[in-house]
């Protein structure tokens, strides 16, 4: 399912004194398959921006489209549309309502007016996928430690098997390891099944290791679009609104203004570690 | 008797654990015998995963939680003593994760006024301690705002300006940056330094952030109710597989010198700083 968004704006308020524009003119094309960070400050307009692409907002102006078909176009099935673009809100854990974990995975596609049979094989390859262990398929979702809540608040997304998914900011409060655990599994389900995935994250080093592009909010309105090389490229224009890049692009940065043979793009440890070693082997000294 | 702000010997934390009809299957042990000492004045930095026992350590240091064995003293005071509460908790001002809770006022000033004015304090000296508060995080122009017009590390910082006017003499702050974006979690933090280095106040961070705790004097990790490993940040930073396994990680600049030095590059262990890197490559070329 690819999406495409076409001049969208968002006015919240509009002609009171509160009118506040949310999102200014914004294009892009999400090809069905990609793994997509969003960055911005807080109020850049990035929540906005993902409520618009499941119907849950409609744009002020512009269209967003799936497939090349507008969403706001008359006889559009939103109901549908909402099953095939699951969003994972922050801090999806306070949603959790069911008696035990796997009921609530099961609420999903329980409400697509699936069969219980069916409900429940779905639920159980949504747990599986997100790393939750069987023994505690049964238990209360609020016996859980905060990473486990998280993880079954996914699945209950996942269980609906949508094309695209959407997830904002999916490792806020958890400890790192726990972030990690989350990351690298959405990264695996990713690999394993062609499913679309948007992630907005307020972590540099997060989206320059997992995503494939990135797409950065600021005031409203697209700043900047492309791979997290190009983007961090950018590093002094994300520190005037907010944003930094990995701490890593910084080092290599400064090496290179201190005569060091390195690129400064990288931005993941290994890219880092690569590069300086590279510089080492070229010059002999290792 | 005791020597520093917080002070802790065998302390425990047990709860009992409840089925569905309300009786105790168990107990559980959030915190399992714990020596600590803070000295006055000191920065000192709580990590570990969820669920470690690190918030429930906290919630002693202000008898949020009193021990159900073993003894904490706040500035010299026991804090299972009822008749000591009064003191202890005008002693140890918390900060906590979720902006949105705390904040009371609807007017930036009248919040941080509001401690004081629970204290009793005469209201001239309101209005002072209300100034000096803001203007040690930074917040003053914004004292006549409305809270819900600020951002999520201005309303930190304005808790934190609320638990300064009361004068503590130290502040816990648990998992302050957990849901600020990277920009609130740099002026948190910033607050917090400046107001260490001007106020001698005795700081203690609980976080999942590890580059926010390089400045600390000492870090104390914590894994199931114990305290597992303890010293300056260098010390444990070091400590790279150990940190792991309890859940934690070190910050990025530690692990790519960390890496490097896995593949054969001469650096000292434990670099914490984006310079001290820079600086140490520069060395060996």
């Amino acid at each position: 399912m690819s999406i495409a968004l076409e001049h969208v704006s968002y006015v919240y308020s509009p002609g009171t004194a509160y009118e506040k524009h949310a999102l200014k003119d914004v294009s892009f094309e999400i090809p069905q398959g990609q793994f997509v960070g969003i960055i911005g400050h807080t109020g850049s307009g990035k929540s906005t921006l993902i409520q618009h692409l499941n119907g849950l907002v409609r744009a002020t102006s512009g269209r967003v489209l799936y497939e090349g078909r507008n969403i706001y176009e008359d006889g559009y099935n939103m109901r549908e549309l909402r099953t095939r673009v699951g969003l994972v809100f922050q801090y999806p854990e306070y949603q959790l309502f069911e008696v035990d974990v796997i009921s609530d995975v099961c609420f999903g596609p329980k409400n697509q007016g699936l069969p219980q049979e069916e409900c429940e094989k779905r639920a159980r390859e949504a747990l599986e996928h997100v790393g939750f262990p069987e023994k505690y398929y049964k238990q209360s979702p609020f016996e859980l430690s905060g990473g486990q809540k998280r993880r079954v608040a996914i699945a209950g997304v996942l269980a609906m098997r949508p094309k695209v998914l959407i997830l904002d900011e999916p490792t806020a409060g958890l400890d790192p390891k726990g972030r990690d655990e989350i990351l690298d599994q959405i990264s695996e389900l990713h690999r394993k099944t062609d499913m679309t995935v948007i992630l907005v994250s307020h972590s540099m080093e997060d989206v320059a290791r997992y995503v494939e592009r990135l797409i950065v909010m600021n005031r409203g309105e697209k700043m900047l679009d492309g791979t997290p090389r190009e983007v961090f490229r950018h590093y002094k224009e994300l520190e005037k609104v907010g944003l930094a890049a990995p701490q890593v692009t910084y080092v290599m940065h400064d090496l290179k203004a201190r005569g060091f043979d390195v690129s400064p793009d990288a931005t993941t440890i290994r890219e880092a570690a690569e590069e300086i070693l590279g510089s080492f082997r070229r010059s002999g000294k290792i | 008797m005791p020597a520093g702000m917080i002070h802790a010997e065998e302390l425990i934390y047990e709860y009992d654990k409840r089925d569905d009809e309300g009786n105790v299957i168990g107990s559980e042990r959030a915190i399992d015998g714990i020596d600590i000492d803070i000295p006055q004045g000191s920065f000192v930095a709580i990590l570990g995963h969820n669920g470690s026992g690190k918030s429930t350590l906290a919630k002693h240091m202000n008898a949020i939680l009193v021990p159900t064995g073993g003894t904490m003293w706040v500035d010299g005071r026991d804090t299972k003593d009822p008749a000591q509460l009064w003191d202890v908790r005008q002693t140890a001002g918390m900060v906590f994760q979720n902006p949105d809770n705390q904040i009371i006022g609807t007017v930036v000033e009248e919040d941080v006024g509001f401690g004081p004015e629970n204290l009793g304090v005469p209201t001239d000296e309101i209005w002072q301690r209300v100034e000096e508060s803001l203007k040690a995080v930074g917040m003053l122009e914004r004292r006549k705002d409305s809270p819900n017009k600020l951002s999520g590390g201005q309303k930190q910082r304005v808790a934190i300006a609320g638990v300064l006017a009361m004068e503590p003499k130290c502040i816990v702050l648990d998992e302050p940056t957990a849901m600020l974006d990277p920009n609130g979690r740099k002026e948190v933090i910033r607050a917090v330094e400046e107001l260490r280095k001007k106020k001698q106040v005795t700081v203690i961070l609980i976080t999942h952030y590890m580059e926010e705790v390089i400045d600390a004097d000492q870090v104390f990790v914590m894994d199931g109710g114990h305290i597992v490993m303890h010293g300056t940040p260098r010390e444990i930073f070091s400590r790279v597989d150990e940190l792991k396994t309890y859940r934690m990680d070190v910050p990025q600049v530690t692990m790519l010198a960390e890496e490097l030095r896995r593949q054969g590059l001469d650096l000292p262990a434990g670099i914490l700083r984006r310079e001290e890197l820079v600086e140490a490559l520069c060395r060996l070329r």
